[in-house]
C-alpha cells in the first residue's frame, strides 16, 4: 500500500520532468538525424514558460475546463498505473482523456481543429483493438488484470506475447502522433489543416495539452516496461533498456517516413494487430 | 533562466512577394543555417506565435488577412519585415494594386532589408526581434495589471452607484427604440420606394 502511494506520488511529480526531457532528447536527436545542431535539451520546458506567460486568448473558456479534465484523467490514468491496479481500467480511463481532448478541440467550432479532432477519433479506432488485445495477452499469461501481479510474474511477459508486444509497438507510434501517423496533429512545421486539434489552443491552453502528453508518453512507456518486468528486481532495467530502445525506435520512424492518409492507417494498423497480436493470443489459448 | 526569449515561435506570412524571400526564410529551417537552435519553430498557427515574419508587399487583397493574423496573435507579439517588399513595396511599389510595405497595417518593428534578404540577415533580423519580445513581456504585463485595475474600479464604481448606473441605462435603451422605430419607418419607406421602382 504504501509503495502504491510512493509511486503514484512520484509518477505526479517526475512525469512532467522525465517526459519533458524525453521531448528534449526526441528533438535533439531528431536535429542530429537531420544533421542539424538542435534546440538546448530543455527546449521543451522553455517553450512551456513561455506559454504560460502569454497573453490568454480562447474562443471559449469551456476550453480551458476541458483541456484541465483531459489532463486530470491523464494523471489519473497514470496513478493508476503505477499504483499497480486494474490494467483494463487504466485503459478505459485513457480513452476517457482522450475524448474529453476530443471536445476541447470541437468546442471551438473552428474548421481546422474540427478536423483534427475528427482525425483523432479514427486514430483512437486504429489504435484502441492492440490496446485491448494487450491487456488480454496480460490476463492470458499472468492470470489476472491486476498490475502488480502481472509486475510479480516468474517470468517477463513478453517472451509468451512477443507478437502483443510487437503490436502495442506499432500503435504507440500513432498514439504519440509521430510521423507517418502524425494527422491529427504534427509536431514538425505544419500541415494542410494548420495545428488540427491545437489550432485554437494558445498559450495557456497548449501548455496544459503539451503537459498532459508528457504524462501521457511516460504511461505509454510504462506499459512497455510492463511487458519486461517480472519478480527479479534486475528485471527493471532490462525494462528500462526496452524503453530505451522502443523510444529510440519511436524516434527513427518519425525522421524517416512520410505522412499516411488515415485510411491506409486503419487498414495497416488493424492488420498489424490481427496479424501479430491475434495469432500471438490464439496460439496462446491453444496451448493453455 | 526561463526567460520567453529562449521560445520566440515564427509565423510566416506570405504577402505580395516573388516567393524569393520565402525561399530565403525556409532556407534558414535547413541544416545550413538551422534556426531551430534558437528554439525558434515555425508554426502555422498565429495562436501559437509569438513572431510575425511578413515576406512580400501588401495589396488590397492581403490587406485584412494580415491584420487579422496580427489581431490573433496574443501578446507579447513582434512583427518582423523580412525583404524590400515587406519594407516599403519594393519592386511592386508602382503596382496598381499595392499599398506598400506592410507597416501601411499593421505596426512593423524589425526591417530586414535585402532582395531577397539573406539567410544571415533573416535569423538576424529574429535575433533582434527575440530581444524586443523579452522586452514586450515587460509592457504586456504592465498592460494586464492595468487592465486588471480598471475592471476594478469599473466594478466597484458599478457597485456604489447603482441607483444612477441605472438611469442613464434606461433613458439610452428608450432613445435606441425611438432610434430603431425611426429606422423602421425609414426601413419601410424604403421598401415603398423600392417597390414602386419595381412598378
Ligand atoms: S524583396 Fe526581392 S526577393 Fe524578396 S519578395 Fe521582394 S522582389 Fe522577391
Amino acid at each position: 500500500m504504501r509503495n502504491s502511494i510512493i509511486s503514484v506520488i512520484a509518477y505526479i511529480l517526475l512525469a512532467p520532468i522525465a517526459g519533458g526531457l524525453l521531448e528534449g532528447i526526441d528533438r535533439k536527436i531528431s536535429a542530429r538525424m537531420q544533421r542539424r545542431v538542435g534546440p538546448p535539451l530543455l527546449q521543451p520546458f522553455y517553450d512551456v514558460a513561455k506559454l504560460f506567460k502569454k497573453q490568454v486568448i480562447s474562443v471559449t473558456n469551456a476550453q480551458t475546463f476541458l483541456l484541465l479534465s483531459y489532463l486530470v484523467f491523464m494523471v489519473l490514468t497514470g496513478s493508476m498505473f503505477f499504483a499497480g491496479s486494474d490494467i483494463l481500467l487504466c485503459m478505459f480511463v485513457l480513452s476517457t482523456a482522450a475524448m474529453f481532448l476530443y471536445f476541447a478541440s470541437t468546442v471551438t467550432s473552428s474548421p481546422y481543429s474540427t478536423i483534427g479532432a475528427s482525425r483523432e477519433l479514427i486514430q483512437m479506432i486504429a489504435y484502441e483493438p492492440a490496446v485491448l488485445m494487450a491487456c488480454v495477452g496480460f490476463y492470458l499469461v499472468d492470470g489476472s488484470f491486476e498490475i502488480h501481479e502481472i509486475a510479480s510474474s516468474p517470468v517477463s511477459s513478453i517472451f509468451n506475447l512477443p507478437g502483443v508486444f510487437a503490436a502495442f509497438v506499432f500503435i504507440i507510434t500513432i498514439k504519440m502522433r509521430k510521423s507517418p501517423f502524425d494527422i491529427s496533429t504534427s509536431h514538425h512545421a505544419h500541415q494542410e489543416i494548420v495545428k488540427g486539434i491545437t489550432s485554437e489552443m494558445g498559450a495557456r491552453n497548449l501548455a496544459l495539452f503539451t503537459v498532459t502528453e508528457w504524462y501521457e508518453n511516460v504511461f505509454l512507456m510504462g506499459v512497455i516496461g510492463l511487458f519486461v518486468v517480472n519478480k527479479n528486481p534486475y528485471s527493471y532495467i532490462s525494462a528500462l533498456f526496452v524503453v530505451v530502445i522502443v523510444y529510440f525506435l519511436e524516434i527513427l520512424i518519425d525522421n524517416t517516413s512520410a505522412r499516411m492518409k488515415q485510411r491506409e492507417m486503419l487498414k495497416l494498423s488493424w492488420a498489424v494487430t490481427l496479424v501479430l497480436a491475434g495469432s500471438n493470443i490464439w496460439i496462446l489459448m491453444l496451448i493453455k | 533562466m526561463f526567460e520567453i526569449k529562449r521560445s520566440p515561435w515564427v509565423l510566416h506570412y506570405d504577402g505580395s512577394s516573388c516567393n524569393g524571400c520565402d525561399i530565403e526564410v525556409l532556407a534558414c529551417l535547413t541544416p545550413v543555417y538551422d534556426a531551430e537552435r534558437f528554439g525558434i519553430i515555425n508554426t502555422g498557427d498565429p495562436m501559437q506565435a509569438d513572431i510575425l515574419l511578413i515576406t512580400g508587399g501588401i495589396n488590397s487583397q492581403n490587406a485584412p488577412v494580415v491584420k487579422q493574423l496580427y489581431d490573433q496573435m496574443p501578446r507579447p507579439k513582434v512583427v518582423c519585415a523580412v525583404g524590400v517588399c515587406a519594407c516599403t513595396g519594393g519592386i511592386f511599389k508602382d503596382c496598381y494594386n499595392i499599398l506598400g510595405g506592410a507597416d501601411t497595417v499593421i505596426p512593423v518593428d524589425i526591417y530586414v532589408p535585402g532582395c531577397a534578404a539573406r539567410p544571415q540577415a533573416i535569423i538576424d533580423g529574429i535575433v533582434k526581434a527575440v530581444d524586443l519580445f523579452e522586452k514586450r513581456l515587460e509592457e504586456h504585463k504592465q498592460w494586464v495589471a492595468e487592465h486588471e485595475n480598471r475592471e476594478k474600479t469599473d466594478k466597484s464604481a458599478a457597485a456604489k452607484q447603482p441607483q444612477k448606473a441605472q438611469q442613464p441605462a434606461g433613458e439610452t435603451a428608450k432613445a435606441q427604440s425611438q432610434n430603431s422605430a425611426q429606422r423602421r419607418s425609414k426601413n419601410a419607406k424604403g421598401r415603398k420606394t423600392a417597390k414602386r421602382r419595381k412598378k
